[in-house]
């Protein structure tokens, strides 16, 4: 097993930043106050890293997706906040089958996992379990901190795995990644999970069993009336505010969804101003109050070029569920910076007051927010390509 | 039957920074289960769950590519482990 060691140094900042990168881990620090950023050296230096975070309920502990290169995905995890990093003892892969190759009614048997791409906690009353999204689209939990991995086969062995997941195709540009898995802060067995070309899934026993759950969103791609799967959110969020209150960055728009009220998505994107439009890729809650999200225009138009709309970044936020945008770009370039932020570069503190906000860019920059987002300030500059920003906070 | 095998920077994280190593097996499927017990986890970077070589990494049997697993080895051959160029 590899095992790599960092930095000796302890670190006695209060609040960090994990940047995962296309070249490795780097992990932001500052104080209560969170004034005064500092970089620590880089973690698993080489690596693609696609997703990178603190457990919220052991922050100390961390773990890092690594896929890409020239070797095969794996898992590294830390137990002291970075200094140290050892790879998973048995790392995500999928069941052979007995033809050794896919087949329509296997399910992800005979697929080989070619990223661990997305991170998601498990519930705070389950110390220890993880789950993670690959590509093609798997979903794996983890009940020992991140060291030994198996698939949930309520999923991935799925009799309708192939209709949704289109047997595993490669169909969006970068991957066919399964992202934005949500548990329910209320019920451990209360899971969402979103795919790219797929659409968005809800399981209510611990991921035995799954309904899609699209009705509403947009499918511009397709010809005629959207079918129940095969939608591409982009990102999706379960507010921490208000369980109940479902927020999608989607390919063809954002939307919202009570889920108290039911289950088709009301499309709230078309409020943004014509000029932006409503495409990107990350959403972000607020930590407490569910009227209240971020998120990050790029440019969906023609060709898709993915960069900040017209060259000039700029945060939209709404602080009513929708009705109205707002745009927020103090301290950004105002011209010529033909940046994005990726999906999961982008996030929110615990402050429900001043809350703070972070994103990462296509060009190696880190911003912060202490205001909400009313003005931002760069706090980490020529790193590589930034594919996810988390906030932890250790005291 | 005991083997050579070299090994790319690329896995020296596993090896403590050793690029030759010696494993025993009679074929290349049980040279890398070996070099798997004497190193855990450098397998699964070099063959993916179907048994399959990884689309990045190259192992020649002495001269000869190998692209099946069950290539039989002889005594004194020498497996290397490659990662392949690909990209700039």
């Amino acid at each position: 097993m590899a095992k790599k060691k960092q930095s000796t140094r302890r670190s006695k900042a209060a609040v960090g930043l994990v940047v995962g990168t296309t070249k490795g881990v780097f992990l932001l620090e500052a104080s209560r106050s969170r004034r005064g950023w500092t970089q620590r050296a880089p973690a698993l230096l080489g690596s693609k890293v696609f997703d990178a975070r603190a457990d919220p309920r052991r922050p100390e502990h961390m773990l890092a997706t690594v896929s890409g290169g020239h070797l095969g995905p794996t898992v590294f995890r830390s137990t002291n906040r970075g200094r140290t990093w050892t790879e998973a003892k048995s790392p995500p892969r999928f069941g052979t089958s007995k033809s050794k190759k896919p087949t329509k009614r296997g399910g992800t048997r005979g697929h080989t996992v070619a990223v661990n791409f997305y991170l998601a906690p498990g519930h705070s009353d389950e110390e220890g379990t993880w789950y993670l999204g690959t590509a093609p689209q798997g979903l794996f939990r983890s009940e020992d901190g991140g060291d030994t991995w198996s698939e949930v086969e309520g999923w991935g062995h799925h009799p309708k795995w192939h209709s949704w997941t289109k047997g595993g195709a490669d169909a969006s540009p970068d991957g066919a990644f399964l992202h934005s898995i949500q548990v329910d802060p209320r019920d451990a067995k209360h899971l969402f999970v979103n795919l790219s070309m797929g659409g968005t899934f809800e399981s209510l026993d611990a991921g035995a069993s799954w309904s899609p759950l699209n009705a509403g969103v947009a499918m511009d791609f397709f010809p005629g009336e959207p079918p129940e799967f095969g939608h591409d959110p982009h990102s999706m969020v379960q507010h921490p505010g208000d369980p109940d209150r479902l927020y999608q960055q989607n390919h063809c728009g954002i939307y919202r969804l009570d889920r108290a009220l039911g289950t088709t998505w009301r499309r709230i994107g078309e409020r943004m101003p014509k000029s932006i439009g409503d495409i990107g890729f990350p959403m972000v809650p607020h930590p407490t109050d569910p009227e209240r999200v971020w998120v990050f225009p790029m440019d969906g138009t023609e060709l898709w070029p993915r960069t900040s709309k017209q060259g000039k970044p700029a945060v939209y936020a709404t602080t009513n569920g929708g009705k109205r945008w707002q745009r927020l770009d103090a301290g950004f370039p105002e011209r010529d910076a033909w940046w994005t932020v990726l999906r999961q570069a982008m996030c929110a503190d615990d402050r429900a007051r001043g809350t703070g906000l972070y994103l990462g860019t296509t060009s190696g920059e880190v911003w912060a927010s202490r205001d909400e987002g009313q003005s931002f300030a760069c706090i980490a500059r020529h790193l590589p390509r930034v594919q996810s920003v988390r906030f932890v906070r250790w005291s | 039957m005991e083997l050579t095998v070299h090994v790319g920077s690329i896995l020296f994280e596993y090896t403590g920074g050793r690029s030759e190593l010696v494993v025993e097996g009679s074929d290349v499927a049980e040279a890398l289960a070996d070099l798997d017990r004497k190193y855990p986890g450098i397998r699964f970077r070099i063959v993916d769950e179907r048994g399959a070589i990884r689309p990045h990494v190259r192992l020649f049997l002495d001269q000869s590519l190998v692209e099946d697993l069950g290539v039989r080895l002889r005594a004194g051959a020498t497996l290397h482990v490659l990662g392949a160029l690909s990209g700039g």
